[in-house]
């Protein structure tokens, strides 16, 4: 075992806006045992030696996208990530996810996130009466959400992207668009036209420059340019 | 209150006009890069013949109207990627818009006069 009882330096973002009057970076070190593998295993060892580090965390295996956060720079999920995937001997250095507000140490307000997310109306429309059992599509067709209905809306992609930085309130971000072309792509939603009417915007969709830091940090390995990319071809053959 | 307004209904022209201006760039600078190795660049009288060619002038001309257009959209987006006053981002829109098209004729002069 290579991760066998060894200590590991932290520097984590600490802020409690009751408390401190700015931020600060913290340097912690625990010790960690044989079977502490990811990351979220030592942060659960950093919260029981010091009880006052805030962190979101609650599947544990990737899929509640809870524990996103900037670890060594990067935007990831702490219960995805390996402790051998770090270098030995530098501290792990975690921040919390870039471009939104803080509630406290790792714990941002992803009320932005979730506004730009609602805005593409991410649930299936469709206006002929509900069949008895359920709304069938071909395998083929069913194929075309592959890469896009995975998503587990942890923000990683959308907090890495710098247009998202700077217009979080006009630019629909990575994650929003994504799940925009999940529906757009769907055979078995009516409202195809109506979508790319509510995307044609220079800020909603063409904030995008296609610079990819989202497909970078997927912990789910997904493709959100390619999404956008899609979104825009379909715009093109409706327009010519 | 200042209400947030999305929706402006455009971006895709301006997205597939800096495409396809990209793309006429792209072909022009291999044409003069063809040309160069030709021996169109080798004496003044040789660039100077090169150039009254009416399809170089044809060339030149698309190719200074899509550097226009194409920093246009390139420049009008750093605007909208990063200044928040509106009233700011209208007049430095209107003043790119103006400088550019000044350009536009000032280089076809320039390249045209040869």
């Amino acid at each position: 075992m290579t991760n066998a009882n060894r200590t590991v330096q932290f520097k984590i973002y600490r802020y409690d806006p009751d408390q401190d009057a700015k931020p600060y970076m913290q340097d912690i070190t625990v010790e960690l045992e044989s079977t502490d593998r990811k990351l979220l295993d030592a942060m659960v060892k950093l919260k029981a030696q010091d009880d006052s580090i805030s962190f979101r965390r609650s599947c544990r295996e990737g899929v509640c996208g809870s524990d996103a956060m900037n670890i060594n720079g990067k935007n990831g999920l702490a219960c995805l990530t390996a402790m051998d995937s770090f270098p030995v001997g530098k501290p792990i250095v975690l921040r919390p996810l870039p471009g939104l507000p803080v509630i406290r140490d790792l714990i941002v307000d992803m009320t932005q996130f979730f506004k730009q997310y609602n805005s593409i109306k991410p649930y299936l429309i469709n206006n002929d009466p509900p069949p008895e059992r359920e709304r069938l599509q071909s395998p083929e067709d069913r194929d075309e959400l592959n890469g896009l209905y995975e998503c587990i809306l942890c923000a990683c992609c959308s907090t890495s992207c710098p247009s998202f930085w700077w217009n979080p309130d006009k630019f629909v971000g990575p994650a929003g668009l994504l799940a925009a072309y999940r529906f757009i792509a769907d055979t078995r939603d009516q409202a195809t036209n109506e979508r790319l009417d509510n995307l044609e915007d220079p800020y909603r969709l063409f904030r995008c420059h296609t610079i990819m830091n989202c497909v970078d940090v997927c912990p789910k390995g997904l493709n959100p340019t390619k999404a956008i990319g899609k979104i825009k071809e379909m715009m093109v053959r409706r327009a010519i | 209150m200042q209400r947030l307004v999305v929706g402006a209904g455009y971006g895709l022209k301006d997205w597939l006009a800096q495409r396809i201006t990209g793309v006429v760039m792209a072909v022009f600078t291999l044409i003069m890069f063809a040309a160069a190795l030709g021996g169109a660049m080798a004496s003044r009288e040789a660039w100077q013949a090169f150039m009254a060619n009416g399809f170089i002038r044809f060339l030149s001309f698309l190719f200074i109207v899509s550097l226009c257009y194409h920093a246009w959209v390139g420049v009008r987006d750093i605007w909208m990627d990063y200044l928040n006053s509106a009233a700011l981002r209208l007049f430095l829109h209107v003043m790119t818009l103006l400088a550019l098209v000044g350009y536009a004729g000032w280089a076809i002069q320039i390249i045209w006069r040869l």
